[in-house]
């Protein structure tokens, strides 16, 4: 079970209270309407799937609700970040770089008892 | 040599730890005997003189305990409590002993001495590996009704029991800073020095008792005490502490992403009367910042011919039965090596007072020291020398000498043989933390190499050799500060050897076990890669070798060595198998935990349910969901009682319990423009106080759900959604509202469970209801069908909705929950004088199918769009946008030939079609025959009089009046296609 950051709550839960959403940064065209087939077509079907890293959203179902992106590697399941619905899509170089991953280990960060029985 | 009678002949006085006057009684295949408190199953057996404790997997050999810990293959047993309480192949090396304890064998029959089928050790040069593969192929029909079921009984271990598991189980999740694997020397160094700088620690053993090899090596001294007496002093000063949770009989058997491990603890398993309420084990999910493995090193066995004879064991359990239990495995032990650990066993038993005739040595050049000290207590050492075959059948009666470059044969008579082929690092819980082994080569064996997660290896399973390095290693490894850990003496992991030894060759077609458990021989895995298997995993699934409840964990490097020899390529070449959860069998139980029968998964209930319950309704389940299904009155069957209740709806009025309709609260100055986003319908214009039913898309322009949505103020709705999609309709909904559409102003609750919905439908709802209803005017004129109003009834606020679901002048009354059983029996005791009928939701299916209602779910599955049900009106003609807009326009979407929903009419009106039934246009074409629609819903209609269909049919709605067919097994069944609508078409009764 992964631990998953909330960046609306600012926590690490229990992959439990997530929900997967699939793929992020789709945009649905606007008008859609006079959206050509192939184009709709990609937005509705066609992911990337790829093995490493992926952008993909999550919803807090069981906590606040909301939905957030997050940068996941699909081999090691890491997460390399959360951020908010709408933020702009981080660039993986920079979070791939050694100063981005100088900040502490987000469990050490938690304001919370040592044993949390949930 | 005197002998204890109490705790079995075999028990050495003075030797072990366990208190002689504390005897348990238990039974071995009805056999009575005794052992102490604190032995397991094995050393209970072993002190009694048993070996032979049971038979193997597809031989059926003799088979006795090769191990003293939880990588044992052999010596598996049936443990039975009572009839539920019963589990199949429990190591006896695992098991500890209660007063009572009952053990059978396994996989004998008639008897353990006498079993029929060790006559496949006979045959078993026609036996080999891929046997079954090869020989059980024609004819093809054979291997479901013949071959598998008999193959089935004759292999296999235990039996699995036939009753459902009574025994409790229970859970926990755990935080630590520090979760130390292992309770040896360097895991309780590990949790001692980071216990000391106030981190939280858990540490964990699969034993018993702590130590690990501390258990049985004589001759170390840590901090200034004896191994194991520091252990015991580590382990309570350890318990003392508020930072620490020291778990015995606790096995971690899984490493999961981000530091998770899983943990199992045996609670009562060892226990003669556990309390009621005592869990049998408990499942702990632990999260720890950083985890220790101080997992240590297995035993490997010897590989020569007859190396599987009861008596034959690993070097080292000999010692634990001897220096932890006080328990001689043999009177006459031989010890065959090929590295120096194994010299200390002989030396203790030597020093025990058991005779040790020879240690047999295939290295021509041993450490002297070792050597040396052997000599010194007139022990034979023979280098350069092989053990070629063990003698005896039940139990090992000989050894054939040989030295290893050839010549003169001798035969030495035992009653127990020892033997080291060198330890192997416990390296399976690093590998299933994604960790990547290394091979060292110098020493043979797969050593952590590249790190996955924050953990640390320490002593025998990083390959750490010497007790000082490792007490060293450990203390690092916890990050204590301060003066490490002084010890002397213990044990050297370095040396031994993998494959095949002298004599059990690729040129000779002896019984050398590799995997004891599945029965492979070193042959048998040379003929998987004459037979081509060139990759391990090949090689390993071909023959089985590892794929045994032990996983291997005595098998794996040697089924490896012997593959890469008759490969000719490096071992590391070869590959390794991949290490998965869990590392030793965990029991279904703690797995599933309480999530079993009413936990499971929750159930909900209405309001009214109790009193569905007093009228002896019917329940079906719906999702989650109990819904009342129809209401029996004395003699009558499902049939009869539905009928009546349709029939009652239709002619004076019907009150059914709607409250498990999903239900969300749409707020805020955006909601008509979110609604008209969410659904095909236009909203903006919908009047206060006015229903719609609305139709709600995916993007791609199916049906998702429907429902009808009450406009209560210029910016509040109340939604209602199907049953069983309300969870995933309000998620669609906050989806877009907050990703796709985040500017409107909008706020979406979910009120399901708070309004409790009693639908009255009739030509008497409203005379019914009426009188109980205050503040809101009622006539057909000020409330048409599709309205909704706010007021009281019964004195309770209340949402009162005039539609239908039933094509009948209908209400349904939503009231706070807390009040829908009070205002539902007023409601029941006003109208039953009238003749107002509880109906149940199989009625309300019927009724709404008379009107061609459809159900989403039912007659959609997530392929139909509005036009193929023939739902085009509710689509906004002049909306620029809502979901699904541009999935309609699809060119499959808009096509010809597509499904739509029509109606039929069976030719014999008596003639009730299945649901799910396929439609063809002509019933004599050849099979396979061309399908062209299906079945969604089909019922009697008593208010019909005949039987009713809806199906989903190619071009349905160009093909009204003609006949088609359904053909079944017993015939086929000749169908006219109809409009959806078979009662009152024109729809006037809703307006009553």
């Amino acid at each position: 079970m992964l631990l998953i950051k909330c960046p609306y709550c600012e926590e690490e839960r229990p992959e439990l209270e997530f929900r997967n959403a699939g793929e992020a940064h789709l945009v649905r065209a606007n008008p859609i309407i006079e959206q050509s087939d192939d184009d709709f077509a990609g937005f509705l079907y066609f992911r990337q799937n790829p093995k490493g890293l992926q952008f993909e959203r999550w919803r807090h179902i069981h906590g606040c609700g909301r939905f957030f992106n997050a940068v996941r590697d699909s081999v090691s399941d890491k997460f390399l970040t959360v951020y908010k619905a709408g933020d702009p899509r981080p660039d993986i170089d920079t979070l791939l770089s050694p100063a981005a991953a100088e900040p502490e280990p987000p469990a050490t960060k938690r304001p919370r008892a040592k044993k949390v029985e949930v | 040599m005197s002998t204890s009678t109490h705790s079995g002949s075999n028990r050495i006085p003075g030797a072990g730890r366990l208190t002689p006057a504390k005897t348990v009684r238990f039974t071995f295949d009805g056999q009575s005997l005794t052992g102490l408190e604190g032995d397991t199953l094995a050393s209970a057996l072993l002190a009694n003189g048993i070996h032979l404790v049971g038979r193997s997997f597809k031989y059926h050999r003799p088979r006795g305990i090769l191990s003293a810990g939880s990588e044992e293959p052999n010596a598996l047993v049936d443990i039975e409590r009572d009839k539920s309480r019963k589990q199949p192949n429990v190591r006896a090396t695992v098991q500890e002993i209660y007063d009572g304890l009952k053990v059978k064998s396994q996989n004998r029959w008639p008897s353990l001495t006498f079993d029929v089928g060790a006559i496949n050790d006979v045959f078993s040069p026609m036996l080999p590996a891929g046997f079954y593969y090869k020989t059980f192929m024609w004819p093809k029909f054979a291997w479901k009704t013949i071959y598998e079921p008999k193959i089935r009984a004759a292999a296999g271990l235990g039996v699995v029991p036939g009753e459902s598991d009574t025994d409790r189980y229970s859970n926990r999740f755990a935080h630590c800073d520090l979760l130390v694997v292992g309770a040896g020397a360097a895991g309780l160094t590990a949790a001692l020095s980071a216990a000391s700088t106030g981190a939280s620690v858990i540490i964990c053993d699969e034993q018993a008792e702590p130590g690990g090899a501390l258990r049985y090596e004589s001759d170390v001294i840590i901090d200034g005490l004896p191994g194991f007496e520091w252990a015991v002093t580590a382990i309570a000063k350890l318990r003392a502490m508020d930072n620490v949770n020291v778990l015995t009989r606790t096995t971690a058997f899984g490493y999961y992403a981000q530091n998770f491990v899983g943990l199992v603890e045996r609670i009562s398993d060892h226990l003669s009367n556990p309390a009621s309420d005592m869990p049998r084990e408990r499942l702990w999910q632990v999260r720890a910042k950083k985890v220790v493995l101080a997992t240590g090193a297995i035993e490997r066995q010897m590989v020569f011919a007859n190396n599987d004879r009861p008596g034959v064991m690993l070097a080292s359990a000999s010692r634990i039965f001897l220096n932890q239990y006080g328990v001689a495995i043999g009177r006459k032990v031989g010890v065959y090596t090929s590295n120096d650990s194994a010299y200390a066993a002989a030396i203790d038993l030597k020093r025990a007072g058991i005779d040790v005739p020879v240690i047999v040595d295939t290295r021509d050049n041993p450490t002297p020291a070792v050597v040396d000290a052997a000599r010194s207590l007139d022990i034979e050492v023979l280098t350069g020398h092989a053990v070629f075959s063990a003698g005896g059948k039940r139990r090992v009666s000989s050894i054939s000498i040989q030295p290893t470059r050839g010549g003169s044969e001798r035969k030495v008579a035992v009653d127990a043989l020892i033997m080291s082929g060198g330890w192997t690092p416990s390296v399976h819980l690093f590998s299933q933390s994604r960790g990547k082994v290394a091979w060292d080569a110098a020493n043979e064996r797969f050593l952590p190499g590249t790190y996955a997660q924050d953990c640390v290896s320490i002593g025998a399973c990083n390959g750490t050799d010497g007790l000082q390095a490792t007490l060293d290693e450990a203390f690092a490894a916890g990050g204590g500060k301060g003066k490490p850990i002084v010890a002397t003496g213990g044990p050297n992991w370095i040396g031994g050897m993998i494959g095949s030894a002298p004599g059990a060759g690729a040129d000779t077609t002896v019984k050398a076990f590799v995997d004891f458990q599945n029965d492979v021989t070193a042959k048998d895995v040379r003929l998987a890669v004459r037979e081509g298997m060139h990759s391990i995993e090949h090689v390993k699934r071909f023959t089985t070798n590892g794929m045994a409840t032990d996983q291997g964990k005595t098998s794996n490097l040697h089924g490896l060595a012997i593959a890469a020899e008759a490969l000719n390529r490096p071992i590391p070449a070869v590959g390794l198998t991949t290490f998965r959860a869990p590392f030793t069998p965990v029991t279904f139980g703690a797995i599933v935990n309480h999530a079993r029968h009413d936990l499971f998964d929750p159930t909900r209930r209405t309001p009214m349910h109790g009193w569905h319950q007093t009228q002896g309704a019917a329940f079906e389940d719906v999702g989650q969901w109990k819904r009342a299904w129809y209401y029996p009155q004395a003699g009558e069957d499902m049939h009869t009682a539905v009928n009546r209740e349709c029939v009652a709806v239709r002619n004076q009025a019907g009150i059914f319990d709607a409250s498990t309709l999903g239900k969300i609260e749409v707020v805020g100055p955006d909601s008509a423009k979110f609604l008209e986003l969410l659904y095909t319908n236009p909203w903006e214009k919908l009047g206060v106080g006015r229903l719609r039913y609305g139709i709600m898309l995916r993007e791609d322009g199916f049906i998702y759900d429907d429902g009808v949505v009450g406009r209560l103020a210029e910016d509040r709705f109340h939604v209602t959604t199907t049953t069983g999609g309300a969870p995933r309709v309000m998620h669609h909904m906050e989806d877009y509202l907050q990703t796709e559409f985040p500017h409107l102003d909008v706020w979406l609750t979910s009120t399901t469970e708070q309004w409790a919905v009693i639908a009255v439908q009739g030509p008497k709802a409203r005379e019914i209801i009426a009188p109980l209803v205050e503040g809101i005017d009622m006539s057909n004129e000020a409330m048409p069908h599709m309205s909704v109003r706010e007021g009281t009834i019964c004195g309770v606020p209340t949402r009162l909705f005039r539609m239908s679901f039933t094509g009948e002048t209908g209400y349904e009354i939503n009231v706070p929950s807390d009040y829908g059983r009070a205002v539902w029996e007023a409601v029941y005791e006003r109208g039953k004088p009238l003749g107002l009928t509880p109906y149940g939701t199989e009625a309300m299916h019927i009724l709404r199918a008379e009107k061609g209602y459809i159900i989403v779910g039912q007659d959609t599955d997530g392929t139909v769009t509005p036009q193929d049900a023939g739902l085009t009106w509710a689509i906004g003609k002049n909306k620029t946008d809502y979901v699904g807009i541009r999935g309609l326009l699809r060119r499959d979407l808009v096509a010809n030939g597509r499904k739509q929903l029509v109606g039929l009419k069976t030719v014999d009106p008596t003639t009730v079609l299945e649901e799910g039934a396929q439609i063809v246009a002509n019933p004599n074409q050849p099979v396979p025959m061309t399908m062209i629609g299906h079945v969604t819903s089909s019922y009697w209609s008593e208010n019909c009089g005949r039987s009713i269909a809806l199906a989903l049919v190619i071009d349905g709605s160009k093909r009204l009046g003609e006949t088609l067919y359904v053909p079944m097994p017993n015939g086929v069944i000749e169908v006219e296609v109809t409009g959806t609508v078979f009662f009152d078409e024109k729809g006037e009764r809703l307006n009553g």
